[in-house]
This record gives C-alpha cells, structure tokens and sequence, in this order.
C-alpha cells in the first residue's frame, strides 16, 4: 500500500530486533536504507539479506563526533536521507536509590541525546527538499513508567517532548516528526525476563501475547508515507492495549 | 551593484518569495520581508552553501537584513 520507491531511510539500532525489522520493511517498499549501529557484522548480515538497496552505516552513537560524521556518510551512500528512525536504545535498569550517575547517563546520551544530535544533522536535506519523516521510537514506560528504569523511562517520555517540539517547528517544511511507542515485544531485550515476568506481564495485555518487532516495522512504514502527510507531534502507541493513552 | 550582492538578492527573493525591489540595503528579512525565525535559518544556510562559507551561530543572530548578509560575505570570502 504504502510506495517509499526513491526514497532514502536511515534507522539506527538496525542491528536489533526492532530495526531490523523496520529496515526490511522500508526496504521491501522500495526505499534505499542506510543501516546503523555499533555491531558491524549484524548489519552486513542484515544488508546481505535486504539486496543492493541496503548500506552499511556504522556509528556509535555514544560517541558525538561519530553521530556528526553521520549524515556525510548517509549522503555519500545515499545522497541523503529523507527519512530518519531513530530507534537505537540500550537499557541499563537499577532500582533509583541504586542508580548511578553513569547508568543513568548512558541511557540519555544514546536514547534521547544521539536522536536529537543525529535528528539535527539529517534537518538541513529535509528542510532543502520540503519533504521529510522522523520517526522516533519510544516506549510506553515513557508514558506508564516503570520500576528500575527510571532513566529508559525518562530518556523515552523526553523523546516525546523533543518530538512534539520538533514537529511544530518543521511543520511549515513538510518533514514531520512523529513517536511510536511499543509496548512488549519479542526482542533480545525482552528475551531477558523470566518466564514468571512474562506471564504477569501477559496478564496486562488485553490482546493475551507480546507483539512482534514486524507490527512496529508495519507503524513506521506507516507514519514514514507520503499518506502521513498530514499526521504530525503524534504518539502511535503498539501495545496490544496494555496502556490505552 | 557587485556579483555577491545579486547573488544574495538572487537567494532572498526566491526563498522567501518577495519582489526584488523590496530587497534593498536597510530590508529587515523578518520586518520587511516577511521572514520568520526560521527562514532566517535556511536563509543562512543557503548563503553558506551558495559562499562555501561557515556562518557561525554568533554572527548568524548579527545578519538582520540584506546589507548586513551582504557586508558578512563580503568579509567572508
């Protein structure tokens, strides 16, 4: 339904479960994807499989002057983006009174400082072009909170606000920025909870089983269209409705 | 009239989509011309681009009208 054919995405985090499935899926619909991340073998395994319309675009994104080489890069494979996911994030999760300075640190330089750092350097192409998407992916513990993550859930919900800032400064532009938030879904990230985790947390969930990362590919496709023009500040959340915000 | 100044003008009125004759030494691109905060913005950009010149954060807030964009430029390049 929705033609990406001629256009160019970069999703950070395209090493994980989530991105890459976001990255196959603006590939399967005809745009260019630029993929990045730390790890440099998963992604060359992930473009291999994607075919010629793939790069390979490592970068750490804790590292300022790797995120500022970045659009060159893209543009170099590319010739520009005109589509951004920011989708890398890494938890490190402790009880608040445990909590240090670096964890919590960590998780907003990567979750919400490289979005606005990488989200900055993509502007200028989009701006240029009047037509961009931004799409930032988020969480519902952004919106919920959620015990020991007291700094994913701020990096998250300040994803949040950025956006919605964002979004009305460029609207005039044609680039629209936009928010999913997941709830549970089956990633290396989740893999981590025990069973007994697992069944509480299915007790929430209305729809009775965690999400796939191709439903949150399928809403980033989504609000990544031509179709979505009009569609901007907004939070789509996917969590089979666990948390109906 | 010099080479940067028709190339400014050039850029000026096309982004923001005024009259040439409005594009005079004292235009303000925000009180005459109709600029906003962030055309301002991508008007720099675009000297930067048309130049191949930065233009600093500082000295872009400095740039307020068409002679101004003209005088940094010149002493730019």
């Amino acid at each position: 339904m929705f033609d990406l054919t001629g256009k160019r995405a970069l999703v950070t985090g395209a090493s994980g479960g989530i991105g890459g499935a976001v990255a196959q899926a603006l590939c399967e619909a005809g745009a260019d994807v630029g993929l990045s991340g730390t790890r440099e073998a998963p992604l060359k395994e992930l473009a291999e499989t994607l075919g010629g319309r793939a790069h390979v675009l490592p970068c750490n994104l804790g590292d300022p002057d790797a995120i500022a080489a970045l659009p060159k890069q893209a543009a170099e494979a590319m010739g520009g983006v005109d589509i951004l996911v920011n989708n890398a994030g890494i938890t490190r999760d402790n009880l608040f009174m445990r909590m240090t300075d670096d964890e919590f640190t960590q998780v907003m330089d990567v979750n919400l400082t490289a979005a606005f750092r990488l989200t900055r350097g993509m502007l200028r192409g989009m701006m240029k072009s009047r037509w961009g998407r931004i799409v930032n992916i988020s969480s519902i513990v952004g919106a919920t909170g959620n015990p020991g993550q007291a700094n994913y859930a701020a990096a998250k919900a300040g994803l949040v606000g950025m956006s919605k800032s964002l979004a009305k400064e460029v609207a005039s532009r044609g680039v629209t920025v936009n928010v999913i938030a997941p709830g549970f879904i089956e990633t290396a990230m989740t893999d981590k909870l025990t069973e007994d985790q697992k069944a509480q947390l299915l007790s929430q969930i209305p729809v009775d089983r965690m999400g796939t990362p191709t439903e949150i590919a399928a809403a980033v496709l989504y609000l990544s269209s031509v179709e979505a023009g009009y569609v901007t500040g907004a939070t789509l959340h996917v969590n089979g409705g666990m948390a109906m915000l | 009239m010099s080479d940067i100044e028709d190339r400014v003008r050039k850029i000026v009125v096309e982004h923001l989509g005024v009259e040439e004759e409005k594009v005079v030494e004292n235009a303000s691109f925000i009180d005459d011309l109709g600029a906003d905060s962030l055309d301002t913005v991508e008007l720099v950009m675009a000297f930067e681009e048309e130049f191949g010149i930065e233009i600093p954060d500082d000295a872009a807030e400095t740039i307020q009208t068409f002679g101004d964009a003209v005088k940094f430029i010149k002493d730019a390049t």
